[in-house]
């Protein structure tokens, strides 16, 4: 594989571990439901860039799939989730 | 190399804006701005490392996929937003503090779900 490409694999692994640290730090923090399920998103969504990246690296087209996958049921996670919140909790109840 | 070079400004580019979101779900204040951050930026983070893959492998069937991602992200970010935002609206979720404007506030009814205009306020205002 050509060096720059590596090294800037290397770098964007980096960047994205530091990202999802910040959005897990949201996650456990996060002061109601709607902000961890925002965090949550969040998380999902960086991680098909992970598989992305992770099926640059190895050369494996498979996992393309996997992040076609991940990105379809993170959506309907948080449907579900904002459909639990509206219909099923009271008012000022988080 | 030429595609290297390139499929690399993209994957840098696409971590920087992950960045960006992650920053801004950590550091706003408010469900409403911290969803304004990531639903953007997040989208756009991961289209641009699909583009980066579609550059990287050279394949057909990859770049379908790769497109089909992107257009997945690019459809379903919006409407789960919506669908949060409304919800943390209507259980009460608190706004900042230094919210200017509410439009909502006062004409919604959060039992009922009906919403009043303007016109029909100042036509129950006018009426008795």
């Amino acid at each position: 594989m050509n060096p720059i490409l590596d090294y800037t694999l290397l770098l964007c692994f980096a960047v994205l571990s530091v990202a999802m640290f910040l959005a897990l730090w949201r996650l456990f923090k996060g002061p109601t439901l709607p902000d961890r399920v925002v965090a949550l998103e969040l998380i999902a969504s960086m991680t098909v860039g992970l598989i992305g990246l992770y099926a640059i690296r190895t050369g494996r087209d498979a996992f393309i799939d996997v992040a076609m996958v991940l990105a379809l049921t993170a959506f309907l996670a948080a449907i579900g989730f904002a459909r639990y919140l509206e219909k099923g909790s009271h008012r000022d109840d988080h | 190399m030429i595609i290297d070079i390139l499929a690399a400004l993209f994957m840098v580019a696409g971590s920087f804006f992950m960045l960006v979101a992650s920053l801004g779900v950590f550091r706003m204040p408010d469900l409403l701005t911290r969803m304004h951050a990531t639903t953007k930026s997040g989208v756009l983070g991961a289209g641009l490392i699909m583009c980066a893959v579609m550059l990287f492998f050279v394949d057909s069937g990859v770049t379908l996929k790769a497109l089909a991602v992107m257009a997945f992200t690019t459809l379903t970010s919006p409407i789960a937003a919506h669908a949060i935002g409304r919800a943390g609206y209507f259980i009460g979720v608190p706004l900042w503090d230094k919210t200017v404007k509410d439009e909502l506030h006062g004409r919604y009814d959060e039992e009922t779900h009906v919403l009043r205009s303007p016109e029909q306020m100042q036509d129950t205002q006018e009426k008795p």
